[in-house]
């Protein structure tokens, strides 16, 4: 079997549009992990415990199994009991709340490397807990979790295709559908796999350029 | 407050009443409407404070009491409890038996739906209004400018609009002499320089007790005096309640109208410096006052 530049350039406007899912799937789910995430580091902090409790047993809860259970449970198991969650909806939802339990993880580390100093003086300089946490302890927090974080979305969009498994048409759905119709596997999936690379690459200099200038505005 | 003593758990600690440092140094920052028979609310009481981290009891049953305008000192040898006492001023540790008033009002305690029941976080904020700290370590925020550091409490508290607070930072900052720095970040500022933000820094929220707590342990040596003048400015020219933890004797003794010298969290002796210092009480002060004389220390 030999590559077809003709038949690549037939499906590629087809991949380009699997391309735009999976990248909007991964925005959206990384703002859902990231918000979340922060959310569940906070409250894995809390000093009371009917808070960190329940937070500490679902994050491991999540972490601890497979995304692709959970997609199911999501996509087929919840209609069951009366939730009908749209493909997206549930790919979004699933991808973005399992890596939420991994995000909260490099937050709390992030959040524990501010020296015990910051929150007396805080304290002693009388500000709210909002406060404390906005003006004091997540600016010095952050931007040394960048790496880390970006890293974690860079994982999420490799992890996008296994959104195929609940008929969500992104890159690898796309490429899959073409494949099967048309019982050619190179070109899909050497595009695909192309996709992955170029978009990882990008990525991941973003993620540099953005840390580099967030040490420069921290002095 | 029911005796007319102001030290109310020295009864085993000193067989002399004592007078108050405060009436005879410094006598124009005390205000003097005390009578004899209701003698005027302290700013802070201590009415047997427990203080234990599990089994290990740092404070026990410990009981004193500072008149407003004081300027203590606590001296003693170290794990004595004397940074204790101001950390818990500062509600940055929870007392753990008895009371502390600031005021004649429970530090740690509220009273809520007519039961009395352990502070909430509004309540602690409500009493820290009124107490400020300067760390050993500085503690300063290195993401805020030096200007920053001393303007953000006063605005995030709203208690004053953001000119304001600059107007005030530059007052505060030329005191400690150092309106030249006012854009720098702390990363760039000597010991000294740090120190002296974080006294103004702490002065900005206008407190009424202000807690120091090794403020100089952790500078080069000739970087002590410039933070120790400032202090000592502050001591002759306002009225706040001063509380200072200090290994450094011979300013403790410039500094204070009332010594306090803790063992084991235990007051063992009260009084003014001279006394503390010349002719102590007890055998114990004396062996602690000799051993920092042998390190090299003037007395």
């Amino acid at each position: 079997m030999s590559w077809s530049w003709a038949f690549a350039l037939e499906i590629l406007p087809a991949l380009l549009d699997g391309l735009i899912v999976t990248v909007k799937v991964t925005l959206i789910s990384s703002v859902f992990a990231l918000v979340v995430g922060l959310s569940f580091a906070i409250a894995k902090a809390s000093r009371v415990t009917w808070v960190r409790h329940p937070v500490l047993l679902a994050t491991e809860g999540i972490r601890r199994t497979p995304l692709l259970v959970q997609l199911y449970f999501l996509f087929y198991v919840l209609p069951d009991f009366g939730v009908l969650l749209s493909p997206l909806t549930a790919g979004i939802i699933g991808l973005g709340l399992h890596y939420a339990t991994y995000t909260s993880e490099v937050f709390r580390a992030g959040i524990e490397s501010v020296p015990v100093g910051q929150w007396e003086a805080a304290t002693a300089t009388n500000l709210s807990p909002y406060h404390t946490w906005t003006h004091i302890i997540l600016p010095q927090a952050l931007p040394p979790m960048i790496p880390a974080l970006g890293n974690y979305v860079i994982a999420m969009f490799k992890e996008t295709p296994i959104l195929s498994a609940i008929t969500i048409l992104d890159l690898m759905g796309e490429a899959l559908a073409q494949a099967n119709f048309n019982y050619r596997y190179l070109e899909p999936i050497t595009l695909v796999a192309l996709g992955f690379l170029i978009v990882s690459l990008c990525s991941a200099a973003i993620i540099k350029i953005l840390e580099a200038r967030l040490r420069l505005e921290n002095g | 407050m029911t005796s007319s003593s102001s030290y109310s758990g020295l009864e085993e600690a000193s067989s002399k009443p004592h007078l108050c440092g405060a009436a005879k140094r410094g006598s124009a920052a005390v205000p003097h409407h005390s009578n004899p028979d209701r003698p005027e609310t302290p700013i802070i009481e201590f009415r047997e404070v427990g203080k234990s981290y599990g089994t290990f009891t740092i404070l026990d049953k410990l009981s004193f009491s500072v008149r407003p305008g004081e300027h203590l000192a606590l001296i003693g040898p170290s794990g004595s409890g004397k940074t204790t006492i101001l950390r818990l001023l500062m509600t940055l540790e929870t007392v753990t038996a008895g009371e502390i008033l600031i005021d004649g009002r429970s530090l740690n305690r509220e009273e809520r739906s007519g039961k009395i029941v352990q502070a909430s976080e509004a309540h602690l904020r409500r009493m820290r209004a009124e107490i400020g700290m300067v760390f050993q370590h500085f503690n300063l925020f290195p993401h805020k400018t030096v200007l920053e550091n001393v303007t953000l409490a006063p605005v995030l508290t709203s208690r004053l609009s953001k000119e304001e607070a600059k107007n005030r930072a530059f007052e505060l900052l030329d005191k400690v002499g150092l309106t030249n720095k006012a854009d720098e970040y702390p990363a760039r500022l000597s010991g000294g320089q740090k120190q002296r933000v974080a006294i103004a820094r702490a002065l900005a929220l206008q407190p009424k007790i202000l807690l120091l707590d090794e403020i100089t342990s952790a500078l080069d040596p000739e970087l002590v005096e410039e933070v120790l003048s400032v202090i000592t400015d502050l001591r002759n020219e306002t009225n706040m309640t001063m509380l200072l933890v200090t290994h450094e004797m011979s300013f403790a003794k410039d500094f204070a109208d009332r010594v306090l010298f803790f063992e084991q969290g235990k007051i063992i002796e009260d009084g003014p410096p001279a006394k503390i210092f010349q002719e102590p009480d007890h055998e114990r002060t004396r062996s602690f006052l000799r051993k920092v004389i042998a390190a090299g220390q003037r007395v």
